[in-house]
């Protein structure tokens, strides 16, 4: 037929189910379907695509046509970039590299069947399935919290329009007012994110809104970057940040979304915002899928597979892997190992020794970049770090600000090695 | 403001008192110089590597020696005049990135002014020739090792991560369409301790030579 394939599949998602069907791709193709459009997702459906040269026939479920970066969403609050720069959008992965991107709710898995049912109907077979779904909240984690009192108290971390609300507060709060962040436990999506954030509020109430104050609820002893963070803070934003942590209190917060005020070990508080970071487990597809086991998905490091369904590999911040962060480069890593997994298992190319890397960049304040890192390998039952590094403080205002630099090429490479 | 004139390598602050002029040591010079080696070389009629040959460098003007694919920033400040006069380098020296803002230079800068003005009078005079092969650091069978292109390609998954596969250089320096002996030079300095960057220096440390070799052998099949 006349019409590009390739453009067609890309941009007409209503068909999915038809689509996915055998017959109509006359499938002979081994099949790689991958749930989740995100760093993970979006890697390991390139990297899948790419390398197969055309021998595996992929498959993108992802219902947002635009998707919004969690990383480098802070630094949309702190005013360093727009939201439309933090946008990727799949057409490339469907137009040149002939990924079947549909967009809708994957709603189910069927491991016996081995297929995925999508909330449009239909469903879609899988030789290998990936899932990288991110996070979903712990209902109840917080108390006088859930998602319908978002709105009031959003989290935010999930980036998109619950950014552009929690910007919006910012810029609306009273003079002097207070800024609260109820922090999440251990494990959760990016470890410095909600200190950066910290760091990223400061710096635009500094800017616009001196008098105003943070306050920081958190059930942890201790954070990422904690010293790296602590001497930017008493920098650049002396006096304005208060931290309680779990010996004041911090473990015990409760929240009353309608009349704007958080219970610290029972005395009340009234905050002018209240960003809730509740605590964190795997993706809610993965739990229904019961491929979890206490709130994350058990993987087996070499290859990403799940140890409940060999099929099965799931990436990021879903995964409980061993000594990665939750981060999107640690799912972008990982996705890669995932992708030659399965290309190993569906068209028997070459299996090489897995390897893994991350870093995390943050920014405390203008051109005061610093960032933590590690090396990787498959342990025995576990992901091991083999070396790591970290920003130190009492760094040059240029190391600093080089390393700030190399954030935003990071950010221009690791977002097109994913979308394309 | 602080002005350096160089006598020819002699310091002064302009509009104060001559401060005791310092002399700039040609051969410790080419022992700071080696941190540049990974990039350049400084030799007659040798070869530009990622960076250009730098062998009679001053006097000529910023960006113009054939066949080095210089950063737009650095073309515009020639074209604009910049000329590599001992005071501009100096400048350039001091604060790469801060000088010329869009350079590729990837290079924190010499802070003492001793360390810049011994690299200036290695730079200006006309011994020692440096040449990076001649360096000691690396056997020459280093450069030999012949590279699994497939597995390379594997492991530059990982470095593709930062830097762009496309040739991207913001913030980052580009990999793709180096110089394959510069490429397998400049990872050995990171791993070795010759260079020094956090993640490189992580990065690389677990590279072994064949994993290097078989890097450099995939990135050789990019085109720029």
């Amino acid at each position: 037929m006349m019409m590009n394939r390739r453009s067609f599949l890309g941009t007409t998602a209503a068909l999915a189910g038809t689509l996915a069907a055998p017959a109509v791709l006359g499938q002979a193709r081994p099949r790689a379907v991958v749930i989740g459009g995100g760093a993970g997702g979006a890697t390991a459906a390139r990297y899948i695509a790419n390398d197969s040269d055309g021998m595996i026939d992929v498959t993108l479920i992802e219902p947002s046509r635009h998707y919004y970066t969690c990383f480098f969403s802070n630094l949309y609050l702190g005013g360093f970039r727009t939201i439309e720069s933090l946008g990727h959008s799949y057409g490339t992965l469907a137009a040149d590299y002939a990924v079947n991107v549909v967009h809708d709710w994957a709603t189910g898995i069927d491991r016996d069947a081995r297929t995925v049912a999508l909330a449009g109907g239909g469903s879609v077979p899988y030789d290998r399935l990936i899932v990288s779904p991110g996070i979903d909240f712990k209902d109840g984690a917080v108390p006088g919290w859930s998602t319908a009192a978002q709105n009031a108290m959003p989290h935010a971390y999930k980036a998109g329009s619950q950014t552009e609300l929690l910007r919006a507060q910012l810029a609306n709060m009273r003079e002097g007012g207070t800024f609260a962040m109820i922090a999440p436990p251990n494990p959760y999506r990016c470890p410095p994110g909600p200190y950066e954030r910290v760091s990223m509020v400061a710096h635009y109430l500094s800017q616009n809104n001196p008098t105003a104050r943070i306050l920081i609820l958190d059930p942890k002893e201790n954070f990422s970057k904690q010293a790296l963070f602590e001497d930017g803070w008493a920098r650049h934003y002396p006096g304005m940040i208060e931290r309680i942590g779990p010996d004041f209190g911090g473990a015990n917060v409760e929240v009353r979304p309608d009349s704007m005020e958080i219970v610290v070990d029972g005395a009340v508080e009234s905050v002018d915002v209240c960003n809730v970071i509740p605590a964190m487990q795997a993706g809610n597809i993965l739990q229904d899928a019961a491929l979890t086991e206490s709130d994350w998905a058990t993987v087996m490091p070499a290859t990403m597979q799940s140890v409940m369904d060999e099929n099965i590999h799931i990436l990021g911040d879903s995964s409980r892997q061993g000594a990665m962060p939750k981060s999107g480069f640690a799912a972008n890593s990982q996705a890669k190992v995932a992708a030659m997994a399965v290309r190993h298992a569906l068209t028997d190319s070459r299996l090489f020794p897995a390897r893994f890397s991350n870093t995390c960049w943050s920014l405390i304040s203008t051109d005061d970049g610093i960032k933590v890192g590690a090396t990787y390998q498959a342990g025995e039952d576990r992901i091991e770090a083999v070396d790591t590094f970290i920003s130190q403080v009492g760094e040059s205002d240029e190391v600093r600000a080089e390393t700030y630099r190399e954030s935003l090429g990071w950010y221009d490479s690791i977002t097109s090695d994913m979308f394309g | 403001m602080v002005r350096r004139v160089f006598l020819p390598i002699l310091a002064i602050l302009a509009g104060a008192q001559a401060v005791p002029a310092q002399e700039g040591d040609p051969e410790r010079g080419a022992v700071l110089f080696r941190q540049c080696n990974s990039c350049h070389v400084a030799e007659p009629d040798g070869p530009s590597r990622t960076g250009p040959n730098l062998y009679g460098v001053v006097g000529r003007s910023a960006g113009s020696l054939d066949g080095v694919r210089y950063s737009p920033a650095i073309r515009d400040a020639g074209e604009a005049g910049l000329v590599w006069t001992l005071e501009t380098l100096d400048g350039f020296l001091q604060d790469p990135r801060g000088y010329i803002p869009g350079s590729r230079m990837s290079f924190r800068g010499l802070t003492e002014l001793q360390d810049r003005l011994d690299v200036i009078a290695y730079l200006t005079g006309d011994a020692p020739v440096v040449h990076s092969s001649e360096l000691g650091r690396l056997s020459p069978e280093i450069f030999t090792i012949e590279g699994d292109v497939e597995y390379g390609a594997y492991l530059s998954s990982e470095c593709v991560a930062c830097h762009s596969a496309s040739g991207s250089d913001e913030g980052i320096p580009v990999v793709t369409g180096l110089d394959a002996e510069a490429f397998i030079l400049a990872l050995h300095d990171y791993r070795d301790g010759h260079r020094d960057h956090q993640v490189m220096t992580t990065v690389t440390a677990r590279l072994t030579d064949e994993e290097i070799a078989s890097l450099a052998a995939y990135f050789a099949t990019l085109e720029e």
